[in-house]
């Protein structure tokens, strides 16, 4: 059943599914353990990262294509339901047109883009997205009639997603019912089911094939494979993931800016997550989403004290400063593209191996 | 019996010079000037035009230089023209007496001063990032785009350790301040100079390709690196030189870049990268000459449009970008790699 239900894909590592246990208790049990309205905020982020990154992951660690517009395909989808729901008001009807508008335009826009531009080397297109995705982030400041320019839009959600709205009145082992709690348990089950699915298309034999194409693009069109059309489809896929995730988040904020969505800041964080978690593992997503999204959240109170432990020492007191956490994640990053490639997910899914084989019989 | 060798050598084929693609900046400038209208303005955006691409050629020159040597698009080259301007902001900082006088020989000696300073640390910096950040994951692409994408963060996290997240002004000396008139056309002073210094760059570095032997061998081994090694020339030594020379060129964009916009981010660099690629793109990956005249079309264009219709201005990179390669797929000087 479990071994169905993950595609065959299973952790392949006791710790590895350890560590996906708790993460998901984790996230699940957050309004009961976790009180106050920041825990359940970075609970949500989380969630939606891991859409986010696992698609991007779709992308560069199954397919080998680096592309810097992940974050457009992130933004349309906000930008869609947020256009939708402040144009109709706060109905269901909304919610359905802004996804649905937000996936053509995706669906077009990575259509013609991988048409255009997988043909040529990694280098070109991870420029050419690069140019395009900043291209797309004027162009969301500019046209502030539609997208509110800086600001953003604000709107309000379908009344059942609202904080206002309560299931019962008295609350549930000291949690009140509310809508806010509605949406945080149907953002994790849409989650897992996003999840689900893209374990589902990267084990499958489509999958295999992209994978073929990262690890030998050459030999892979020899056997047969139109790589072009491969890739372009992997390119397609993985934006409209993205474009949901982005619903998911402007669903959740009840807001969305051109900061929120569409930075390259965003796009950073990214690729972090993505390389510290594990490329070319889907696990990795869940993995690096969590800790980058706790350590952005969190690491800073702990640099706090370091940075009030050393602030007689000068150069120490600003390298350990609060606000230079991405420092030490960048660090991270660098060491993680050496020293393991395959993240902490491949770390542990090798030490397990080694492990195995270690043991002759058992 | 008559030994062909007293027939007269024929001499060696030679390719017809390509000079399309230079013809392109009188034509923009010419077709800008009846859209603008006015002669005077027209004098002074062209300047701003040319002042800009001068500072983006010299930006960006290493930067397709490194690649069309070793396959290598540095995303962290932004880090150098970050820390170039950082650095001017000290060395003016210290020489404020020199700077705030009225005399352009003290004026001259602290800009100086402040470039040669920015020149040096950034190359030397370059020199540990090729070392430490490129050297590793030479010939594996994905890593290399990865890693040079790390490279920039954490180096723009350690300007911001170093100088502080704010952003510092960069003032002019005092005496390049203020505007000369050309007829009608009133011409910042600083744009002139940033036009003379990117032309003196441009003429020493096609000096140094075209008549030394180093040059030589650099062009040689932009076009097939193979065969440069195979007769016994270290590339790889050739292409550390390359490198710290391209880190040092952005230092000295970086300084110049920042007494244009008077102040200076940390985020100076990563903002400068997608122009940067641009242009790279626009001129041919790997040729200093495309790299030249896409750095000036941009700098006219954005001016240009800048002028006449803002909002297109913000996309007149990617428009240009679009245009040139639908003419030219390879960029205007498509460097015939193996």
């Amino acid at each position: 059943m479990l071994n169905h239900l993950l595609s065959g894909d299973l952790p392949r590592s006791r710790v590895l599914a350890v560590v996906l246990v708790i993460i998901l208790a984790g996230l699940l049990l957050t309004p009961f353990i976790f009180p106050g309205a920041k825990a359940l905020n970075v609970a949500a982020k989380i969630c939606i990262f891991i859409v986010l990154v696992a698609s991007f992951d779709l992308l560069l660690g199954y397919t080998g294509i680096v592309s810097f517009a992940h974050t457009m395909f992130f933004g349309i989808g906000a930008f869609g339901v947020a256009i939708a729901l402040t144009r109709m008001g706060p109905t269901w009807k909304g919610v359905a047109i802004g996804v649905a508008a937000a996936l053509v335009i995706s669906l077009v826009l990575s259509l013609v883009i991988g048409l255009f531009s997988l043909r040529v080397k990694a280098m070109f297109y991870a420029m050419i997205t690069l140019a395009v995705a900043s291209a797309f982030q004027t162009m969301a400041s500019q046209f502030s009639d539609i997208t509110g320019g800086e600001d953003g839009l604000s709107f309000k959600v379908p009344e059942l997603l609202t904080p206002g709205f309560s299931l019962r009145e008295a609350p549930f082992l000291g949690v009140s019912l509310d809508g806010k709690l509605i949406s945080f348990y149907l953002l994790i089950a849409v989650t897992v089911l996003l999840f689900l699915v893209m374990l589902r298309i990267v084990n499958s034999p489509f999958g295999r094939v992209l994978q073929a194409i990262r690890e030998n693009e050459f030999r892979a069109e020899a056997l047969g494979y139109r790589t072009v059309s491969y890739r372009t489809s992997s390119n397609v896929l993985s934006a409209m993931f993205a474009t949901l995730a982005g619903a998911l988040l402007a669903l959740w904020l009840r807001y969305n800016g051109p900061d929120t969505s569409l930075s390259f800041e965003i796009m950073i964080d990214l690729l972090l997550m993505v390389v510290i978690g594990g490329m070319g593992t889907l696990y990795g997503a869940v993995v690096g989403a969590a800790i980058f999204i706790v350590a952005q959240n969190y690491l800073q109170e702990l640099m706090k004290l370091a940075s009030g432990a050393s602030a007689k020492i000068p150069l120490l007191r600003d390298l350990v400063h609060p606000d230079r956490w991405l420092l030490w994640l960048g660090l991270l990053f660098i060491l993680s593209v050496y020293k393991f490639p395959a993240g902490i997910v491949g770390k542990l899914r090798l030490s397990a191996w080694r492990k195995r084989t270690a043991q002759p019989g058992a | 019996m008559n030994s062909p060798a007293t027939t007269a050598i024929e001499p060696l084929p030679t390719v017809k010079p390509d000079r399309l693609p230079l013809m392109l900046l009188p034509v923009l400038a010419l077709v800008a000037l009846p859209l603008i209208g006015s002669a005077s303005t027209w004098v002074t955006l062209t300047f701003a035009g040319l002042a800009m691409g001068m500072i983006i050629f010299i930006i960006a020159s290493g930067l397709t230089l490194v690649f069309g040597l070793m396959d290598v698009l540095n995303f962290g080259h932004g880090v150098f023209i970050t820390l170039g301007a950082f650095m001017a902001t000290s060395v003016l900082g210290l020489m404020t007496g020199w700077t705030t006088s009225t005399s352009l020989l003290l004026n001259l000696v602290a800009v100086l001063a402040a470039m040669l300073v920015a020149m040096s640390v950034a190359g030397g910096v370059g020199s540990v990032f090729e070392r430490v950040i490129i050297r590793p994951v030479y010939g594996q692409p994905l890593k290399q785009i990865l890693i040079t994408m790390g490279g920039m963060i954490v180096g723009e996290e350690l300007i911001k350790v170093v100088w502080g997240p704010e952003a510092r002004p960069l003032l002019l000396p005092t005496a390049f301040q203020g505007s000369i008139l050309m007829g009608d056309a009133a011409v910042e002073k600083y744009r002139l100079i940033s036009v003379v210094l990117g032309l003196i760059v441009f003429a020493i570095m096609t000096w140094v390709l075209t008549h030394t032997k180093v040059g030589l061998l650099i062009r040689a081994g932009v076009h097939d690196r193979e065969m440069v090694e195979s007769l016994g020339y270290r590339i790889r030594r050739l292409f550390i030189g390359v490198f710290v020379v391209g880190s040092a060129l952005a230092g000295l964009g970086g300084v110049m870049w920042g007494l244009y916009q008077q102040s200076v981010t940390p985020q100076l660099g990563s903002q400068v990268n997608v122009l940067l690629f641009i242009v790279i793109i626009i001129g041919g990956m790997g040729s200093v000459t495309g790299c030249f005249i896409g750095a000036m079309l941009v700098g006219l264009l954005a001016n240009y449009t800048g002028f006449l219709v803002p909002k297109v201005a913000l996309f007149s990179n990617i428009l240009l970008m679009v245009i040139v390669l639908l003419w030219r797929p390879e960029g205007l000087y498509p460097v015939g790699k193996k």
